[in-house]
């Protein structure tokens, strides 16, 4: 499937992972709390997704 | 609750040069300062993502030109370069620079040089000899009767429409992985940021930790 939303899905592992490293030591306690980041960004984009999309059928 | 000088959570080995090491290679201030777990993980992921916005902004495609196929060739790593010329000021290069020494060296020695070297890897794109203001920023599409040019000569214009999306995402990708080592060489400075993982240290078990002390003294 050619979707240019598959390129945030890298994007998202990395960020949360960093994210998560940079606040705990433990790998553990870093792999729950990245797994946290992710879904929150995830919900993040798709609730700005689905507001972009609302915006769009308005206007068309 | 322990006591923080008994048992501190994270010993950091000269934060200074630790930070320096983990601006030059994401990670490596982590390994200097013994751990290696954290160094591998922001090596992978920063470096991962770096290389993977160059890959995105590199490659090659076939255009029509004169009646026949023609391969032109982009070259390496374009959505990396340096440049503040007169219209094309690139601003990402300020955040892909917090990778460090895989962007910095290359960038500044093919923004020096009259002919890039190594297929263009990293180097900056030659500005159209055309008025901007007859023609159009230097970001428009070239005329489709052009022929395809060497990727030392490739410009922005051409990278555009041979990478489309492509070479945005790279600059993304890039531009991120600079911006996530700042994160972690505050980490090799100063440890993690305060929040749970000191309560979690705290909470081993009695027995457990008194076991892990008595290891440790041996």
């Amino acid at each position: 499937m050619n979707c240019m939303f598959w390129y945030a899905f890298p994007l998202i592992v990395s960020v949360s992972l960093v994210y998560a490293g940079t606040r705990h030591e433990d790998v553990g306690e870093i792999l729950k709390h990245a797994l946290r980041v992710a879904i929150s960004i995830t919900g993040f984009m798709l609730l700005v997704f689905a507001i972009l999309c609302l915006i769009s059928m308005q206007v068309s | 609750m322990a006591d923080n000088n008994e048992s501190p959570a994270t010993e950091l080995k000269d934060p200074l040069v630790a930070g320096v090491l983990a601006w030059l290679i994401p990670g490596l201030g982590h390994f200097y300062q013994g751990r290696a777990a954290k160094g591998a993980l922001f090596m992978i992921c920063i470096l991962g993502t770096f290389a993977y916005g160059l890959y995105l902004s590199s490659g090659s495609k076939y255009v029509r030109w004169n009646g026949k196929e023609v391969l032109a060739d982009v070259g390496w790593g374009r959505a990396v370069y340096f440049s503040f010329r007169p219209n094309d000021w690139r601003l990402p290069w300020l955040c892909q620079i917090g990778v460090g020494f895989p962007t910095v060296p290359m960038t500044l020695l093919q923004a020096e040089l009259k002919e890039p070297i190594l297929h263009g890897f990293m180097a900056p794109p030659p500005l159209p000899d055309v008025d901007p203001l007859k023609n159009g920023p230097p970001g428009v599409a070239p005329p489709p009767d052009e022929k395809p040019p060497a990727p030392a000569e490739m410009s922005l214009a051409w990278i555009n429409r041979l990478l489309p999306h492509y070479f945005e995402l790279g600059t993304v990708y890039t531009m991120i992985a600079g911006l996530l080592n700042v994160l972690a060489i505050y980490d090799a400075c100063c440890g993690p940021v305060a929040g749970e993982s000191g309560k979690k240290e705290d909470d081993m078990p009695e027995g457990k930790r008194s076991a892990a002390m008595e290891e440790a003294k041996s």
